[in-house]
């Protein structure tokens, strides 16, 4: 073994070493997050059932992933279609102000969308993060829909045309069903970063808690830290199978159309 | 009787003049090709007629039909496009039967039977379930074909349709393309920018450069009787002379020609309006002839040498330096039973015939 595979050994266990303590300790029959191991348990689960605050913290974050992946992936459609057929002035320094929040310190964003939210009188709850979400996926939505509009050959949506389709009949026969693969990436990929995200909803989230916001409420009380456990093992379980489903969906659609296969997140 | 008329069609990009001042007409039923290099306008001017361009100035009309503010979609025409644009998700007879899909007086069978009949035509029955990416080129180029004529176009648009299929193929499918028009007799419009191909498939051609049509004529005058320099170089090989013009009147031009000497033309080899003074003519290759040892001719004798060859295996082409000139001319050679192929260096007579010479334009 040279010092390069013992270096990315290294790595890896430092990647998922935490990932497979989650479950470790959520099965663990103890409140304290130690070894040695005290005993097999599935009490933490069933104590997962009877937080009612959890399950709407769980609602909350579910809503406002499912209408932010959406919204930033029809926004994502629009500016990556944009980019990838029309010339426009000044569209290199439009295209990079709506890219900016990708670099953006999250907190800046926070902390400047929560005093014009005030200023501007809304009520800060559920859709302000929403709003705020659909800030920062939105460029990853274009990042990923703007290689599926650039694969695009121009000459067969005029073919549809040619062939007396209309334009939105175009759009909608053939452009939509060749660009669905980046669609599935980009809603996916939008409602994992908006799932997890932290300080937006921290800062934007009124009294009703996103699923982050609550977990970290729950620091507070250590006896609480097996069942914080148990959900996060169920998160890990949900994230494999949505990325296996994506990659899955991914290949379909390549194999489908006979397109090369390359990147994806497998 | 006329299918498309074009007048006065002017295109800008801009401050990009890409069309300048089309006119034309092209007959129902007629193959008729664009013919230029990269970048003369003749792509631009084929998308104006299928509606993917919106003219400046000027009228497109087809079939009687003023064509201004008419979308793609709604015109009498259909376009083979040169990467075919086959759709990538649906198969072959999908692809085929796409146009079908608003025509709401045909049953499915009706349609079913319609795009057998178009795979059949261009030669692909059994194909219909084939997916799209499992196809050649030559077969994509087929199914662009029968989705396109499956609708019966007044015309059909053909976008350097045979560029990117190799030679062998390329041949094939300009003769099967031939049949098909023959076949179905509607208006085919090829965009090409290989002469020979449109020699061999055209009634009429449009040799465009920058944006203009240099010339209009049938495959046998372009390449006899180029307008200019320019065509004539295009089309095929040409050499082009030096030449002097000294009288010009009426039937009578007489031209004193660099390493040839002076000759008497015929007004069919001169431009329309030809003068005194500086301009060049034309001779193709295959007119001159070089004399091998012990032949006679009682034609013209130009005295030269050998200053480069090129061995093809049926023909030989050589560079000859005529006496009195410097830039070599080039002259084909069919390698018959017997004839040597001679070395550079060699001193050789060339014999010329002053009926294949061309004055050009200048």
């Amino acid at each position: 073994m040279n010092g390069l595979r013992i270096y990315a050994l290294i790595y890896l266990v430092f990647l998922y070493a935490p990932i497979i303590l989650l479950p470790i300790f959520a099965f663990n029959d103890g409140t304290v997050i130690a070894f040695p191991l005290q005993g097999v348990t599935t009490k933490w689960f069933s104590e997962l059932m009877t937080v009612n605050a959890l399950h709407d913290s769980v609602k909350n974050s579910l809503y406002v992933a499912v209408i932010t992946a959406i919204f930033s992936t029809l926004l994502g459609i629009c500016a990556a279609r944009a980019q990838a057929r029309y010339r426009f002035p000044a569209k290199k320094g439009i295209v990079g102000l709506i890219m900016l929040p990708l670099v953006l310190p999250e907190i800046i964003v926070a902390v400047s969308l929560l005093i014009v939210f005030l200023s501007l009188g809304f009520n800060i709850g559920l859709w302000t993060i929403i709003l705020g979400h659909v800030l920062i996926c939105t460029p990853f939505s274009i990042a990923i829909l703007n290689s599926s509009f650039q694969n695009l050959d121009p000459s067969i949506e005029e073919a549809a045309q040619d062939l007396g389709e209309t334009r939105f009949g175009t759009f909608l026969k053939i452009t939509l069903p060749l660009v669905m693969p980046g669609i599935v990436s980009s809603l996916l990929i939008a409602f994992t970063i908006s799932m997890d995200e932290f300080i937006i909803a921290f800062f934007l989230s009124g009294t009703e808690p996103t699923l982050p916001v609550y977990l970290w409420s729950q620091l507070r009380f250590p006896q609480r830290l097996p069942v914080v456990m148990a959900l996060g093992t169920i998160l890990v379980v949900l994230s494999i199978l949505i990325l296996i489903l994506a990659e899955a969906m991914r290949r379909y659609g390549l194999r489908r159309s006979g397109m090369q296969d390359k990147g994806g997140f497998l | 009787m006329t299918m498309i008329t074009l007048d006065g069609v002017e295109k800008y990009y801009g401050d990009y003049r890409a069309l300048r001042g089309i006119n034309l007409t092209i007959g129902e039923g007629e193959f008729f090709s664009l013919l230029g290099p990269s970048g003369c306008g003749k792509t631009t001017l084929l998308r104006t007629i299928a509606g993917f361009e919106d003219v400046t100035t000027g009228a497109v009309t087809i079939d009687g039909k003023t064509m201004t503010n008419v979308p793609a979609n709604k015109r009498p025409t259909n376009m083979v496009f040169q990467s075919y644009a086959i759709f990538p998700h649906l198969n072959v007879a999908e692809n085929v039967a796409f146009g079908l899909r608003r025509r709401r007086d045909l049953n499915k069978k009706a349609k079913n039977t319609l795009v057998e009949d178009a795979l059949d035509m261009v030669g692909l029955d059994g194909f219909g379930d084939r997916a799209a990416h499992a196809l050649s080129g030559g077969q994509r180029q087929r199914v662009a074909l029968a989705r396109a004529l499956i609708l019966k176009p007044k015309v059909l648009l053909l976008d350097e349709p045979l560029s990117a299929l190799d030679k062998k193929l390329r041949e094939q499918m300009q003769s099967e393309l031939r049949r098909l028009q023959r076949q179905v007799g509607i208006t085919f419009i090829l965009v090409t920018h290989d002469q020979e191909e449109a020699l061999i498939m055209s009634d009429r051609i449009a040799v465009m450069f920058e944006g203009q049509i240099a010339q209009l004529a049938n495959p046998q005058t372009l390449y006899r009787r180029p307008i200019n320099r320019k065509v004539g170089e295009f089309i095929g090989v040409m050499n082009t002379l030096p030449a002097q013009v000294k009288i010009a009147v009426g039937a009578r031009v007489s031209v004193d020609v660099a390493g040839l000497g002076p000759v008497m033309l015929t007004p069919d080899q001169c431009p329309s309006g030809a003068k005194t003074g500086e301009t060049h003519v034309g001779i193709r290759p295959e007119t001159m002839a070089i004399l091998f040892d012990g032949e006679t001719s009682d034609g013209n004798i130009a005295n030269g040498m050998i200053h480069e060859l090129a061995y093809y295996g049926d023909m030989t082409y050589y560079d000859v330096k005529l006496d009195g000139i410097e830039r070599p001319v080039t002259i084909s050679m069919k390698n018959l039973v017997g004839r040597p192929v001679l070395e550079r260096g060699q001193r050789t007579r060339v014999r010329w015939d002053e009926r294949s010479l061309v004055l050009f334009k200048e």
